[in-house]
């Protein structure tokens, strides 16, 4: 596959390592009340498994290190979304 | 000499004799031949026997959709089995050996399971050969398996060279017959960065092999002359002998193209070279592949495709037979009687199965129309034909056309599905062929040449003009216009003889009659139950005959019916040309320690971790074995001073504002008070709960910190922390990068180690144990000014430093520190004694962090903060994560300390049972992690983890290694055996 890095442009997939769903970035952060013991096991363990339009993280180990999140098709591999997964966890509330 | 049948004409030279073998006889052919034509040239019919029934066989086709004539190309190292004939280029010394057989091809002892076919149909295992049950494991599956399969491996490494490479650029043409070479004149005519690639060594596809005129020249020669205008442009690349074998993602193609075509013993180059092409788009002109019809006994010798009979006498010059008759279905197979009778060749009959008038006169022909064949005699090489009307026919040569198929495999690598044509009644293209991907010409199902041409042609353009280039303004290349008309014939019932489809894996149209019977309706599943298509190729000339049969039987249309999917690789593709030069001691790249020569030059044995190279031990003379290497070792550095290279261990260099509290977060103890100055050492967590690994972070500075990790986890540990940073905290003032190859670091140890550092470490840093105490770190100098790092941190127990200088100073380094300890004797100490004493400290390590342990499992509970958030917290509080009678790590040494010393292994591995139990899981109690002989306790001790153990100290259990043959009383006791205080770290 070819993943079209925002700020290098078209690098062949081999240079990075997938890692998941971007689920994995809403880490709970309730960690001090008993209830977020369920959160956590929701973020570690449960998945939807998607046919289709997937948003995942990748890792251009290979590369500048950066994070990724790709939004990819998982039944036709098409790629339609490239982002540094910095702008997108701070978009989901991960900043400060 | 002796080329029977070759005749005046054709593409070869005959200027450039080339001689060769099959089995063994010598026989000669010219330069431009195929093995198969240079075989027919000498009259040789049979190649091979058949897969299953050892029947004889003879050549089929001419490209690389052959089934029947696979070989042994070459011998010893270098044999090549199941090569296909038709498309191995003949070279001078080429060994060729038929396969397949017991004794010689001509009387093959196998032959005999033919006599049992009636018990040998389509899974014939599922229900014969099942009594007595005894009698499959010992008889029956090993006399399949040995009658089974093609050819036979050399058994030894691949000896040739392979290349991958990679390309790039803006249309791929794949296929350069005339559709192909129509395209990419237009195409690269605009401007556009071109590829045309062709399976064949000579591009021109079927105009080589046909006598039609293109632009009022012969076809062959219309083809030479668009290769040599195309080879001239500087945006064109022409890959011919290469096979695109897959379609994949985003434009990559996978492309193989053959070096080598000479004898691969005497060659240098590498034989082949797997292209990786990066296309943003590409053009399908892979032409068609003619079909045959299943009748009696059509698999004999000499009964091959009509359109191969001509390509035979037109491009090879060589004639099939001295008989030659022909059988078709369409206007096409009576092509093959003109093209062999204009060549003198006696052509005795022309046989349609359409009820229409005569096609053509043939003079010398008896025609007979809408008349089919149904049987044929003649076991190593046809005699005759019996036609539905009850005539025979002496024959040595039958032609046969069941009508053509676009050759349309690419098109459903991504799951495309065919549809079938009634005007062609074949199957064309799905309309969604995988994205950039335009199919034209006769794989496109557009048979008449002429029409082909101008689409292939404005294709080329318009593709060209999509991707910004300019639509070229060239005139298509025109070709007097020829229809097709073909009317489907699958053939007739053939009463008791087997008409055959697939003749690689030797299905009968019975076969899949029998499996439809049986239940099996789906086309897919009636290829795996018959294994129809299943063989190396993969059914291109049998599939659609086979569909034709299946719907004929169960009353469907071949829509209905339908296809199974073509996957990749189109041809097979050797596994090397996959490994590229990844082999061997190249499969991975070799890292090197900064001390590697110094250890080489003291005859250092070395043990792989990952891909680096670590000292295992260092053999002093006289020493036999490694034992006495390590204990050595161990002693010599407990008692004075070692030195080991620990540079493989990762580091990573973190600064920032926010460090402090990023390592909070993802070590489980806390860090945000870690003194500058100081060391810490630090337990990593996954999210579940599970130790994920360990190891030491410093503070340098207020913002600066040096953390290190163990050598397995270097990579992950960096990905990792970089995902807390860039993800889940990215508004962290943190900063990192991996130093592990920027450092050489050196364990120091022992209690003398101080005093050889002292005459190592400039004399302004005091290094006193007030000075500089145990969990100090600092940047410092060295001989003389060279920048290094120092932390007093201890694996092994001993009062013990490592030491850190840029890599370049690494060998001096270790040099100096040789030099400057042999006043106290200093050893150099490898991995092995590494481990004996981190064990005998009682330190886990890998065997012990394996992924399924906890920190309250390893004994780390009280390290745990309940103060803050870190990476594996909550999870790790589960309730079954805090039994107290899960496994915990303790020590195990055994009751009796001569235990395992003659047996000379340790127990490393063993499962841990009550004194009286069986050995069964129901009773497994735990394991032994990690296990030395150590000489500092005068036995065998290990680490391993025991139900409940924290709690068990000074009980005895059983260790038992049921794979090694041991079964011993230890006693559960502390992990730490030596120096438990710790009163040796802090001198």
């Amino acid at each position: 596959m070819i993943i079209n890095h925002p700020l290098l442009g078209p690098r062949d997939s081999e240079e990075f390592v997938y890692l998941g769903s971007t689920d994995l970035i809403n880490r709970p952060t309730n960690w001090e009340e008993e209830a977020s013991a369920e959160d956590f096991y929701q973020y570690q363990y449960i998945r939807d498994n998607i046919a289709g339009d997937h948003q995942e993280l990748w890792y251009h180990e290979q590369g500048d290190q950066s994070w990724l999140v790709v939004s990819r098709n998982t039944l036709t591999h098409e790629i339609t979304n490239v982002e540094l997964a910095q702008d997108v966890a701070r978009t989901m509330g991960r900043g400060k | 000499m002796s080329q029977t049948n070759r005749k005046d004409g054709g593409l070869i030279n005959k200027d450039k004799t080339l001689t060769f073998t099959f089995n063994g006889q010598i026989l000669r052919g010219y330069e431009g031949d195929t093995l198969a034509s240079a075989l027919l040239a000498n009259n040789q019919q049979l190649v091979g026997r058949s897969f299953k029934y050892h029947r004889p066989r003879g050549i089929v086709t001419v490209g690389s959709e052959e089934p029947n004539a696979i070989m042994e190309i070459g011998s010893g190292a270098y044999k090549e089995p199941n090569t296909r004939a038709t498309v191995t280029q003949l070279y001078n010394g080429l060994e060729a050996n038929s396969q397949n057989h017991r004794g010689p091809l001509s009387f093959d002892l196998m032959a005999i399971t033919d006599f049992f076919s009636p018990m040998l149909g389509a899974g014939f295992y599922y229900k014969t050969f099942m009594w007595p049950k005894a009698f499959w494991e010992k008889l029956y599956e090993p006399a399949i398996r040995n009658s089974a399969g093609l050819g036979t491996l050399s058994t030894e490494p691949d000896p040739d060279t392979y290349d991958k490479g990679f390309r790039y650029c803006d249309i791929l043409i794949i296929g350069a017959g005339a559709s192909g070479l129509s395209a990419a004149l237009t195409a690269a005519s605009s401007g556009a960065k071109v590829i045309l690639a062709d399976e064949d060594f000579l591009m021109g596809g079927r105009l080589n092999s046909e006598k039609t005129k293109v632009d009022d020249i012969a076809g062959s020669e219309w083809a030479k002359n668009a290769v040599d205008q195309l080879s001239a442009m500087d945006n064109v690349t022409l890959m011919s002998d290469t096979t695109i074998f897959g379609v994949y993602d985003h434009g990559i193609y996978g492309a193989l193209e053959n070096r080598s075509s000479e004898s691969r013993a005497d060659s240098k180059k590498p034989r082949q070279v797997n292209w990786r092409i990066y296309a943003k788009r590409s053009i399908l002109c892979a032409g068609a592949i003619e079909r045959s019809i299943a009748f009696g006994n059509n698999d004999r010798p000499g009964i091959m495709l009509a359109g191969a009979v001509r390509a035979y006498m037109n491009r090879f010059a060589v004639a099939t037979g001295k008989k030659v008759s022909v059988y078709t279905n369409n206007d096409d197979g009576w092509q093959t009687a003109k093209d062999l009778r204009s060549k003198g060749v006696n052509v005795v009959a022309v046989i349609d199965s359409r009820s229409i008038s005569p096609v053509m006169g043939i003079q010398g022909a008896e025609i007979f129309m809408g008349t089919d064949v149904v049987d044929s005699k003649g076991r190593r090489a046809l005699k005759s034909i019996k036609l539905s009307n009850g005539k025979s026919i002496d024959t040595d040569s039958l032609a046969v056309s069941g009508g053509w198929n676009p050759n349309l495999h690419l098109t459903c690598h991504h799951r495309g599905i065919p549809k079938w044509n009634e005007d062609i009644a074949s199957f064309v293209p799905d309309d969604k062929a995988p994205p950039g991907m335009s199919v034209a010409g006769r794989a496109k199902g557009t048979m008449v040449l002429n029409d082909a041409i101008k689409e292939a042609h404005d294709l080329g353009s318009s593709v060209a003009e999509e991707l910004g280039f300019k639509a070229s303004d060239l005139e298509p290349a025109t070709t007097p216009a020829v229809a097709y008309n073909v009317v489907a014939n699958w053939g007739v019932p053939s009463g008791k003889n087997r008409a055959w489809v697939d003749f690689q894996n030797d299905v009968t149209a019975k076969d899949v009659k029998l499996a439809n019977q049986e239940g099996f309706k789906s086309v897919e599943h009636v290829k795996r139950y018959t294994t129809l298509g299943m063989a190396t190729d993969q059914g291109k000339t049998a599939n659609v005959l086979g569909i034709g049969i299946m719907a004929e039987n169960m009353g469907q249309t071949m829509q209905e019916t339908g296809t199974t999917i073509f996957r990749p690789p189109y041809n097979p593709v050797a596994v090397g040309a996959f490994a590229g030069r990844r082999r061997g001691m190249e499969f991975y790249p070799t890292r090197y320690t900064p001390s590697h020569k110094w250890s080489e030059e003291q005859g250092a044995v070395f043990v792989e971790v990952g891909m680096w190279y670590r000292s295992q031990w260092f053999p002093q003379p006289g020493e036999t074995h490694w034992r006495q290497s390590v204990d050595r070792e161990v002693i010599q550095t407990r008692s004075s001073v070692g030195i080991c290279d620990v540079t493989t261990l990762g580091k990573i260099d973190i600064k920032g504002s926010d460090v402090s509290e990023f390592l909070n977060k993802v070590y489980v103890n806390a860090f945000a008070k870690l003194p500058v100055g100081k060391t810490r050492y630090g337990l990593m967590l996954r999210e579940d709960g599970m130790a994920m690994d360990d190891g030491t972070t410093a503070r340098l500075s207020e913002d600066h910190f040096v953390m290190t990790t163990t050598t397995a986890n270097a990579v992950s540990v960096y990905r990792h922390l970089q995902f807390c940073h860039q993800v889940l905290w990215p508004d962290l003032d943190v900063h990192m990068i991996s130093v592990t190859e920027q450092y050489a670091q050196y364990a120091v140890a022992g209690p003398n180690s101080r005093k050889l550092l002292e005459k190592i470490v400039d004399s302004k840093h005091d290094i006193s144990n007030e000075g500089f105490p145990f969990m100090a770190a600092g940047e410092i100098s060295v001989c003389g000014g060279v920048p290094a790092r120092l932390f007093r941190i201890s694996f092994s127990g001993e009062l013990a430093y490592e030491i850190a200088v840029p890599t370049r100073y690494g060998d001096s380094l270790m040099r100096a520190m040789m030099e400057a300890g042999e006043e106290f004797n200093v050893v150099p100490y490898g991995t092995e004694a590494l481990g004996v004493m981190r064990i005998e400290k009682g330190h886990a390590a890998g065997p012990e962090l394996n992924g399924q342990t906890s920190a309250y499992d390893l004994g780390m509970g009280g390290m745990v903060s309940g103060k803050k958030d870190f990476i594996g917290y909550k999870l790790g509080l589960r309730e079954e994560l805090q039994r107290s009678d899960r496994m915990q790590m303790v020590g195990f040494k055994p009751v009796n300390k001569s235990d395992l010393v003659e047996k000379g292994f340790s127990m490393a591995g063993s499962h841990l049972l009550g004194l009286r139990e069986k050995p069964t899981t129901e009773n497994d109690q735990g394991w032994i992690s990690s296990s030395i002989y150590s000489p500092m306790l005068g036995c065998y001790i290990g680490l391993g983890f025991i139900k409940d153990g924290l709690n068990r100290k000074g009980e005895f259990v059983r260790a038992v290694d049921l794979v090694r043959g041991s079964d011993i009383e230890v006693e559960i006791c502390s992990p730490h055996f030596y120096d438990p205080e710790g009163g040796r770290l802090r001198v």
